[in-house]
């Protein structure tokens, strides 16, 4: 990100988790028992709980990195990864400017951002059936197709 | 703007979708916007359904005696996508500062959109009424009080943004040489939605749009009209400097110690105990920071009559007048009084002495 | 009138009101008392009445050892309440800003959780008193209405700013106000109620010390 740096505050001294902190990965504690004992998910916004400057921080170093990450570019981009609890995803929304417009904590099997949408599908099928009949997939440019592959 | 935009039988998922939003974008704008608005979540889903099946509602915008603050903070870039998006999901028939139209085109353009939507449209109203004297803010001719008597007869509901709309904000400060008052004084049979602040939180004003197009319904409202979704919390309850209130570690002045270790600011006259509002958690400029992280104290910005609670830099605790001249005063005319009533109980003593009135348990129970 | 606007006068001309009838109150009374002045005592003095006057002012405040077997109840409970006012009222920090921009100067705070717990020791402890005063025969029948009273403006204002400081039940500026209004009630009362021996106990024990350091004994 690429906005100026705040001061640095001594609030947090050392690597003590202060007061939300523990709370929150306690949540995320229970959240992930409840998937795997009932399969239900859950998803904390981090943004609607008060965190001192650098708290936040502290949490997504906490749960650091895993085996996925997926990028969207959707209205702005979006980072979606699998922290290295399996089932917790961290999923950051940007806008255009690259300004967080929300972050959440899914624990969950797979969030459902990722998943390609029924409107969006059906729209694709409508694309992709123009464009075999009538546009540039049609058999008329197959050959120019293939020589450009 | 697509020309698919302003054909109103669509509905806001329809007409996302024919600007070439896809639906995952969709879903990623209806997260934002609940977070925005502070509901749970597991809400998302529900705010999705309806916001795809939701009409756009026409919206006019009358200006009144404002600084534009409140325009600016909807407009500007920082979340413009967002807000601009929830912009583009309202019919904005008619806006001062943002219209193409001028004159007498923009003028009809509003009668037209009233009469069109007559019972259905929303009305936002930014800066105080005059009621002084009808001169001193008209548009088009027309003063403040008329026009604002005029538009809201056919609205469904009047969104009051910023301070001096919901509360005559700055025109209303002592002396109040304008008569300026709020929307509320003068509109009383319908609905009012006060969005306060000196301005408003941008997502704030976006968000109680959203929650007409999500629910159909005025959020709820606390005693002074404001939703409680952003206005039920004070800034003192949710600011991340509270643990330096209760410990007691303040800062005292400006650039002392305290202030670089981020003390709490209630000693150089931080209002947040008694303003609500959602800067400690929504923050601003994308929530980037807030005034008291700047290390600003609150100014109580979306508080009525903010601007003469005592001067900005005087703690709550603090009263606002002079009260060491009052002291001074009172101790003086209490020493002449004192001498005065003192020498009347002396020659009272004396009096009775001479008589021979024998002292009661009366006497003694002064 | 809405809460700020409340808020905004006890702030202002509230205050500004109390102040003047406290002080006015305060030296009137005093003056009052003072200037009726003492009958000439023509005996010979048998030792200083003024050092015996000022050191009776600190002594009185250790209760003796026969006045303390008589009314243990009282003196204790009376020490805790006392002292418990005190630290709430001059030890937590906004009040200090109070003081401080009245007189110029203020001084170093205690913790606020430490003055709260402190503020609930003294509720309970006035309550208690007031039970026992209602519950002892010879003090039920020596109370007049100036005691209640007393009592009553003195707690109000420790209810009030527990309730503000925890922001319990109406919205922040309604419970500042209202706790600030408690307060000026106190400074309205305080001149013409037994309130005033927060002064006048020091003309009393300075009179004791003195009639008995007149006469050369022991106060």
């Amino acid at each position: 990100m690429s906005e100026p740096s705040l001061p640095q505050f001594n609030i947090q001294i050392g690597n003590d988790l202060t007061w939300n902190v523990q709370p929150i990965l306690h949540e995320i504690r229970h959240a992930l028992r409840k998937l795997l004992e009932t399969g239900e998910s859950s998803i904390i916004d981090i943004r609607s709980i008060p965190l001192a400057p650098g708290e936040e921080e502290t949490i997504i170093d906490t749960l650091g990195c895993g085996e996925v990450h997926a990028k969207l570019n959707a209205l702005g981009p979006s980072e979606i990864y699998e922290t290295r609890f399996a089932g917790v995803w961290l999923i950051t929304h940007f806008n255009e400017e690259s300004s967080i417009i929300g972050r959440f904590i899914e624990i969950t099997r797979f969030p459902d951002i990722l998943k390609s949408q029924h409107e969006d599908m059906t729209i694709a099928l409508n694309q992709l059936e123009q464009e075999l009949e009538h546009g540039s997939l049609s058999d008329q440019n197959e050959t120019d197709a293939e020589t450009n592959t | 703007m697509t020309n698919d935009l302003s054909r109103k039988d669509k509905t806001l998922g329809e007409a996302l979708r024919s600007q070439g939003i896809s639906r995952r974008s969709f879903l990623k704008f209806c997260a934002a916007t609940a977070s925005m608005m502070a509901l749970p979540p597991s809400m998302i889903p529900a705010i999705a359904n309806a916001l795809e099946k939701a009409r756009r509602p026409s919206v006019i915008w009358l200006s009144f005696q404002e600084c534009t603050g409140c325009t600016e903070s909807l407009t500007r870039a920082h979340t413009a996508t967002i807000e601009s998006l929830i912009f583009d999901s309202i019919s904005l028939d008619y806006h001062h500062t943002l219209q193409a139209a001028a004159g007498h085109a923009a003028e009809a353009a509003r009668e037209a959109a009233m009469e069109e939507n007559n019972g259905e449209y929303l009305l936002v109203v930014d800066g105080s009424i005059p009621l002084g004297n009808p001169g001193y803010s008209t548009i088009a001719g027309i003063s403040n009080y008329d026009m604002l008597m005029d538009t809201a007869r056919g609205a469904a509901a009047i969104i009051s943004v910023g301070t001096c709309a919901a509360f005559g904000g700055i025109p209303h400060a002592k002396p109040n040489p304008t008569g300026a008052v709020s929307v509320g004084d003068i509109i009383k049979d319908k609905p009012i939605i006060n969005v306060p602040g000196c301005p408003p939180i941008p997502v704030v004003i976006t968000g109680v749009l959203t929650h007409f197009l999500t629910f159909g319904t005025i959020p709820e409202l606390d005693n002074l009209g404001r939703p409680k979704t952003f206005y039920g919390q004070s800034i003192h309850d949710r600011c991340y400097r509270r643990p330096f209130y209760d410990k007691g570690l303040f800062a005292e002045t400006f650039d002392d110690e305290g202030a670089r270790l981020g003390w709490c600011l209630y000693k150089l006259g931080c209002k947040g105990p008694t303003s609500y509002n959602a800067c400690a958690t929504t923050k601003w400029n994308g929530g980037v920071s807030f005034p008291i992280e700047a290390g600003h104290p609150c100014l109580g910005c979306s508080e009525p009559d903010f601007w003469d609670g005592g001067g900005f830099y005087k703690a709550i605790s603090m009263p606002t007048e002079n009260i060491t001249k009052t002291t001074i005063y009172a101790a003086a005319a209490g020493v002449a009084a004192g001498v005065a009533v003192g020498a009347t109980g002396r020659m009272k003593k004396a009096s009775a002495s001479k008589a021979h009135q024998k002292v009661t348990i009366d006497d003694l129970e002064k | 009138m809405t809460e700020t606007e409340l808020l905004t006068w006890v702030r202002g001309p509230g205050f500004q009101i109390a102040t003047i009838i406290f002080v006015l109150g305060i030296i009137l009374r005093l003056f009052e008392i003072l200037m009726l002045g003492r009958k000439a005592n023509l005996a010979e003095p048998k030792g200083s009445e003024m050092s015996s006057g000022l050191r009776t002012v600190f002594s009185r405040t250790i209760p003796d050892a026969s006045t303390f077997k008589r009314s243990a109840f009282t003196v204790t409970a009376g020490y805790i309440f006392h002292i418990g006012l005190f630290v709430v009222i001059f030890l937590f920090a906004p009040h200090i800003l109070l003081f401080k921009d009245i007189i110029g100067f203020g001084w170093p705070a205690l913790p606020s959780t430490v003055i709260d717990a402190t503020a609930v020791v003294t509720i309970i402890t006035l309550v208690i008193v007031l039970v026992h005063r209602l519950r002892d025969p010879v003090k039920r029948f020596l109370s007049t209405f100036d005691d209640y009273l007393g009592w009553f403006v003195t707690i109000l204002p420790l209810i009030t700013g527990y309730i503000a400081f925890h922001r319990i039940g109406m919205s922040a500026p309604s419970l500042i106000a209202i706790h600030i209004l408690s307060v000026e009630l106190l400074m309205v009362v305080f001149p013409f109620t037994k309130l005033m021996h927060m002064f006048t106990l020091i003309l009393a024990r300075w009179y004791n010390g003195a009639i008995s350091g007149y006469r050369g004994v022991q106060s």
